[in-house]
């Protein structure tokens, strides 16, 4: 099995080693017949997966069932007004306006014509969810094929009204022209009086990026003015009339008991409702105060069992194993033989911790029942996951739940889950009113869920003349992304061991993607320094990929990677990294004051090349953005834990990157306009952390092998 | 007036205007701006002080809104991201951190726009260094600070309007 080949469905993993399967597409609600009615005519183009559909084009409904796997959906109206329909979120990887792009280059529309609906269960087909790196490579072609089609569709009709052949016809700025009779029709007048469906399932010939002129452009994040003025309203900001706020009571610890309970007092503060229901104990109040006030007034005891702690975690990982986990391997060659006639052998184990994703707006929701109809806005990167949890947890049927995501205060694979959503509908049933429930930082870091800790053990064999010839890579727990080498060597055993997580744990931005490059690119460090060769020089002997290659040449130079030796007090690091369709090189200096033995990111070169690049603005964001979310990763984030308990579970004892971290970063995008381009919201996150490493490897000689690196405040162990 | 169980009526001065609320003396000002006056423009993140996303001013100095009881805002004139237009204009630190795309979810962003706010009406030309030495306590998850600071350069340069930045 080709492990590189192996798409990243790991992400949707969530909770203590459990897999959760991949929920089939649900039937969708609404008929063609509702459809126009909403949309009030005009012109409607979906896309189907399933070819039966293929090329159906009606202008007489007789309200049939749309297909059942709709991927995406398309509407121009009277008034030129394009919608978008598409079930990826926004969360800050910029997805709303780069998508609006891609589909106004293929329309040939401005970008402003065009209003994106997402993450609105009611409104937009079935989705997945927003997570791998998956809305550019595949939802991008989706609505393109679906734009090229209603500009085709456009044509057509302009050609049949003027009694023209269409291919004399130019498609431009919302219009079609007929350039040879000075004459020209608005996309909005060729729809206005029709109401027409087309149904297409077959790719279509896309414009090339080289003839790009909105796609690939620097076009400003969509609605970025609300950002500024604060009028954005994120899912903890909804407010309905009548809205009532809840809070929820936590155990005292993961998997704990509860022995008693007293809920008179909180009962007797005004207005406050005491919601008791199994193990479910929440309080609903007129105000966000009582809420809490009244939560505090409640006595329960709990009991909670022994649990694991930081202590020992990574051999309770190993000797832990999932059984009946997905469990991967690939073999090639003879490890045992080419270790056996290596000259060199080096072995190191590799730790990374549990780490929080934190996004700034903790899980939100306000829940609202109207009748037996449920509506949930709130904050997941999954609306049909989270309607999916509701439906289950409410046992009522799809129709009467909805989910919608408004853009939100990120979440960095964190937000896969509904906890907040079905807490605000049980307290809304109960109460009879909406409720929101907005989670504390606390209840965040405690009660979400981690990117997994894991223990990597890399045994590597090289010739003398820095051949790599043996790798063998074990990962026990953290995840299977990007976990077979981008390097050639012959004789390989890489193998994920999924194992019993202690604490509950899911996806992250790039996953496991970060540990196995972190582990990975610091042996091959190991495995340079062994041969006597520099990094760059050992790295490129071993690696034929040409785009991982241009993307380590490409930081390299503009680092001018070479140009100065490492001092003890001043490092130089290199790694490089592939995954989702992503190629990164990144070089780092290091400071380490002497005296204090402190560690400091001085300065940070990343060369990122994902395809085609659809908005250079927003990559760039993106990718700088990736650069410092990693330094907390890479230095000081991590979850400690004990007696079912997180010990540090707020900002002042868990730190985040600051201003003061972040080095001069320098980002060049690799601009492959021959190449699909692919997601980019990941893998820019994987290359700092052994770069670092490496970096304070060649200043003081010692190996690090423990993300973080510099736990204490960055400073490094004397 | 004690209007219920340890509720109390202030007069709060919010964004120019005179604006009386019921809440009890010790809930925080984030708490009666987002809950009460639906101002929720100013953001929750951590509740300890420790990300800035609450950041108000209290006749101009940036204040963590999450830290400070009500009762404490009463006599003070209260600015939040709500207040910086004016007459539908921009403020040109918002200006400034739209030009310069300096946010991605844009949560942290009110919180950042204030801070910056009051740096830049006492600094008027901040160093490197210190609007990084201001603007430390405010967190941005998604990772912008080499924007943020780009922007608040920018800011700096604009011309200032009314009442100040």
């Amino acid at each position: 099995m080709n492990l590189r080949d192996q798409p990243a469905l790991e992400c949707v993993q969530i909770g203590s080693g459990e897999r959760n399967s991949i929920a089939q597409p649900s039937g969708f609600q609404l008929d063609r017949r509702d459809f126009l009615k909403v949309l009030g005519g005009g012109l409607f183009v979906c896309l189907t997966h399933s070819s039966g559909w293929t090329q159906e084009t009606s202008r007489a409904f007789v309200g049939q069932e749309l297909p059942k796997d709709l991927g995406a959906w398309l509407h121009i109206a009277a008034d030129g007004q394009v919608k978008v329909f598409t079930g990826k979120v926004e969360v800050g990887q910029n997805i709303r306006t780069s998508l609006a792009q891609l589909v106004a280059e293929e329309l040939r529309v401005p970008f402003d014509a065009i209003s994106m609906v997402m993450g609105d269960t009611d409104l937009v087909p079935w989705d997945m969810g927003t997570f791998g790196s998956r809305t550019t490579p595949t939802m991008g072609p989706q609505l393109r094929t679906m734009a090229v089609t209603a500009r085709e569709m456009l044509l057509g009709m302009a050609a049949e009204r003027w009694h023209v052949d269409p291919a004399g016809l130019t498609a431009a700025n919302g219009k079609v022209a007929d350039q040879g009779n000075s004459r020209s029709l608005s996309y909005g007048e060729l729809t206005g009086g029709e109401k027409l469906v087309k149904i297409v399932s077959s790719k279509e010939t896309l414009t090339p990026a080289t003839a790009w002129k909105i796609a690939g452009t620097p076009v400003p994040k969509a609605e970025g003015r609300d950002f500024v003025t604060g009028r954005h309203k994120y899912p903890s900001d909804m407010t309905w009339p009548e809205m009532m706020f809840g809070a929820v009571l936590r155990p005292d610890g993961f998997n704990a008991t509860l022995q008693s309970l007293d809920t008179s007092a909180a009962e007797k503060l005004p207005g406050v409702k005491v919601v008791h229901d199994g193990d479910f104990i929440g309080v609903v109040a007129p105000d966000a105060f009582s809420a809490s006030r009244a939560l505090r007034a409640i006595q329960a005891k709990w009991n909670v069992p022994t649990q694991p702690s930081n202590q020992g975690l990574f051999e309770f990982l190993k000797n832990n194993p999932e059984t009946g986990g997905d469990s991967q391997q690939h073999v090639s060659g003879s490890v045992a033989q080419a270790m056996a006639d290596a000259d060199l052998k080096l072995e190191e184990h590799y730790t990374v911790e549990y780490i929080a994703h934190a996004p700034l707006e903790p899980r939100a929701a306000v829940a609202e029942w109207n009748g037996d109809k449920l509506t949930v806005w709130t904050g997941t990167q999954r609306p049909f996951g989270v309607r999916d949890e509701l439906m289950q947890a409410f046992h009522i049927p799809i129709a009467q739940v909805r989910v919608i995501q408004p853009d939100m205060g990120s979440g960095y694979g964190g937000k896969h889950t509904g906890e907040a959503a079905i807490e605000a509908a049980r307290l809304a049933k109960a109460a009879g009113k909406p409720v929101k429930v907005v989670w504390t930082r606390r209840e965040e870091f405690t009660w979400a869920y981690l990117r997994p800790a894991g223990l990597i053990e890399i045994k590597a064999g090289a010739r003398r003349d820095g051949t790599l010839v043996a790798w063998e890579h074990h990962n026990y727990n953290s995840g299977p992304a990007a976990i077979a080498t981008p390097y050639d060597v012959a004789n390989q055993v890489i193998q994920y061991h999924p194992a019993k997580s202690p604490l509950r744990q899911g996806s992250y931005r790039g996953l496991a993607s970060t540990a196995n490059h972190f582990a990975r690119e610091s042996h091959m460090d190991v495995m340079a320094h062994a041969v006597g060769m520099g990094p760059l020089e050992f790295r490129l002997k071993n690696l034929t990929d040409l785009r991982l290659r241009a993307a380590l040449q490409t930081a390299a130079e503009k680092f001018g990677w070479g140009r100065s030796k490492s001092t003890p007090e001043r490092g130089f690091g290199i790694a490089c990294g592939t995954d989702k369709g992503g190629y990164v090189g990144t070089c780092v200096e290091v400071e380490i004051n002497p005296a204090s033995k402190k560690v400091r990111i001085r300065r940070v070169v990343q060369a990122w090349e994902s395809g085609a690049i659809v908005n250079p603005d927003g990559l760039r964001n993106q990718t700088s953005g990736a650069i410092v979310q990693a330094i907390g990763g890479a230095l000081f984030e991590r979850i400690l834990f004990a007696d079912g308990r997180i010990q540090n579970p707020h900002f002042a004892a868990y730190r985040l990157p600051r201003f003061s971290d972040t080095p001069e970063i320098e980002v060049i995008l690799i601009d492959r306009k021959d190449l699909p381009s692919a997601g980019a919201g990941e893998t820019g996150i994987v290359g700092l952390a052994p770069a670092v490493g490496n970096a304070i490897f060649a200043a003081t000689g010692i190996r690090l092998p423990h993300m973080p690196l510099a736990p204490r405040g960055g400073v490094l162990n004397s | 007036m004690l209007m219920e169980f340890g509720m109390s009526e202030f007069v709060l001065n919010v964004n120019g205007a005179r604006v009386p609320v019921n809440a009890p003396a010790e809930e925080t000002l984030l708490s009666v701006l987002r809950n009460r006056l639906n101002l929720t423009g100013t953001k929750y993140g951590c509740g300890e002080g420790q990300c800035g996303a609450c950041t108000v001013l209290l006749d101009g100095r940036p204040t963590r809104s999450c830290m400070t009881p009500v009762s404490a805002a009463a006599n003070a004139k209260i600015v939040t991201i709500e207040g910086l237009e004016q007459a539908g204009k921009v403020s040109p630190v918002q200006q400034a951190f739209f030009d310069e795309g300096a946010f991605q979810c844009g949560y942290c962003t009110s919180g950042m726009i204030l801070r910056a706010t009051a740096l830049l009406r006492e600094t008027h030309s901040p160093t490197e260094e210190q609007i990084v030495a201001a603007m430390d306590g405010n967190i941005c998850r998604c990772g912008t600070y080499p924007r943020i600071v780009e922007a608040v350069k920018r800011a700096a340069q604009l011309p200032t309007q009314g009442a100040g930045r």
